[in-house]
């Protein structure tokens, strides 16, 4: 058997535990569409005076909601690979005849597929309310990619305290700082209302490139250097959430 | 009370199923092994007794491949672990000393899940004779989340024997078992034995390696303090306290007898 075909076994094997769970993808989708109608329907009024007159602001407040439904996701990532350490599943499979990166790349693929499909429900939800797009085909692409990108480093992010953590319950703890970093950017109001210290955090934190591209991409605006410092921000993360993982991972037993 | 009567003539010219050779382990400043030396023949039931924090499961876990000792080397089947770590994952399997079974997966699933990750030619028919084997038929398609410890030991037990591995860790295999499920275990293992399989089995229960065992290890404070057959054990008994007590020694007799002594 080769590495990709066992990757392919323990991927189907995660995603069983998915969908024999729905109330996972429920959990993590009902948080972000509860944002999203409070900010829709109770803030937004009072936060579009402060926009250019004619904003959507359900499309508006959309990048910084999808990005919490994947910070909010990943939780699950890393309680899915804390089970496995704990559960001795790792050491079994480690002691067996079979890719070692073979059960970790299977949690990665996992956590993406099922990050996508949370992240489509809420797309959906936002169509209901009003979210409208005149993004063309290219522009899907790129909004596609930047959440993908986001999923991969935040699914990296995830692994780590998935392979460190004592207990089920701070395996998922670092989601909540993530959940709330989107209110301290661009994402549900404009930077420049904020006050000095808060606007300079929020312009600096990968957040607000990052909802500002895919907000671009959205409304049809050109993206800019946002653009780019959102990738430098997601590649980046990506890459040291990486190594610190898989090293971690060679110790875990 | 058959296995302690069986004797090991015969065996010590067969080549060693696990060969650990100056085992040193630490954590930190914590000394967990301080230099193990022991031979398990092929097919034999080798036991390693001791208290909790004696060294077992990192004996285990080196011997696995899943640690890296500090020093001395140990082979499996002549195989060296740190050398040649395919061909010992090969020929061994491990069964934690907690149940590595998926809640979420039914246990008929388990099994062809390790099948299939083993390349065995027809994964559902050895999932089928394996839940026959182990009793567990009626359970078969019930998630594992719902098994008794014992069903969930005796499922995990049946996962390692896929891809009929010739040597087989039990790492405390009844360890927070009822008696009911601890004699299901037993039963799993002595019969597992009966196909030739050769088994190392870390326990803490003195009577579980007495019933199991053709031969026994008692690991204390990171060093083997002794080792043979239940009846070369009685024999490391002092000789007064025979008198004295008009029953046969238990292994709990001896096993505390030697640790005193080495305490001192």
């Amino acid at each position: 058997m080769t590495a990709l075909s066992e990757m392919l076994v323990l991927t189907g094997r995660s995603m069983k535990h998915i969908l024999r769970s729905p109330d996972t993808i429920i959990t993590v989708c009902i948080m972000p569409i509860a944002m999203m109608l409070m900010f829709v329907y109770i803030f937004g009024g009072a936060i579009k005076s402060a926009l250019p007159a004619g904003t959507n602001y359900v499309t508006y407040q959309l990048p910084g909601i999808l990005l919490i439904t994947v910070a909010s996701g990943v939780a699950y990532t890393a309680l899915r690979v804390f089970t496995d350490r704990q559960k001795g599943i790792f050491s079994r499979l480690h002691t067996m005849p079979i890719s070692r990166g073979a059960a970790l790349w299977a949690h990665v693929i996992t956590s993406i597929v099922s990050n996508l499909v949370s992240v489509l429900v809420v797309i959906a939800v936002a169509l209901l309310i009003g979210f409208r797009s005149s993004a063309g085909p290219l522009a899907w692409l790129g909004i596609i990619g930047m959440v993908l990108l986001f999923t991969l480093a935040m699914t990296w992010l995830a692994v780590i305290p998935g392979l460190t953590a004592k207990s089920a319950e701070t395996a998922g703890a670092f989601s909540y700082p993530l959940i709330f970093l989107p209110f301290l950017s661009s994402a549900f109001a404009p930077t420049d209302t904020m006050p000095w210290a808060v606007r300079v955090f929020a312009e600096y934190q990968p957040v607000t490139p990052i909802v500002n591209s895919i907000r671009a991409l959205l409304t049809n605006q050109p993206v800019g250097s946002n653009l780019w410092v959102a990738l430098a921000w997601l590649i980046g993360i990506s890459i040291v959430t990486f190594c610190i993982a898989v090293r971690l991972y060679r110790k875990a037993v | 009370m058959n296995a302690n009567t069986s004797t090991v003539a015969g065996t010590t010219d067969r080549p060693a199923a696990i060969a650990i050779d100056d085992l040193h382990k630490a954590f930190g400043a914590n000394q967990v092994l301080k230099g193990i030396d022991l031979k398990v023949h092929t097919g034999e039931i080798f036991a390693l007794l001791g208290s909790n924090g004696a060294g077992k499961t990192t004996t285990i876990n080196i011997c696995t491949g899943l640690l890296k000792p500090d020093r001395g080397r140990v082979a499996i089947c002549g195989f060296d672990v740190a050398r040649q770590a395919d061909q010992v994952r090969r020929v061994i399997s491990l069964t934690g000393q907690f149940a590595a079974v998926d809640d979420i997966l039914t246990g008929r699933e388990n099994l062809e899940l390790i099948a299939r990750l083993r390349s065995v030619t027809d994964p559902k028919a050895i999932a089928t004779a394996l839940l026959k084997r182990f009793d567990l038929e009626d359970a078969a398609d019930r998630r594992a989340s719902t098994y008794s410890g014992g069903m969930n030991r005796r499922l995990d037990i049946a996962m390692s024997l896929i891809g009929t591995p010739q040597v087989i860790f039990l790492d405390e295999p009844t360890t927070g078992l009822d008696p009911e499920s601890r004699l299901e275990v037993w039963r799993s293992v002595e019969e597992l034995a009966a196909g030739g399989t050769t088994i190392l089995l870390t326990t803490q229960y003195l009577d579980e390696a007495e019933r199991l065992a053709n031969r026994i290890a008692i690991l204390h404070q990171g060093v083997i303090i002794a080792c043979g057959t239940m009846a070369e054990l009685k024999e490391l008994l002092p000789q007064p306290k025979i008198e004295y007590v008009e029953k046969q020694p238990s292994l709990e007799d001896i096993f505390l007898a030697i640790t005193a002594k080495e305490a001192k």
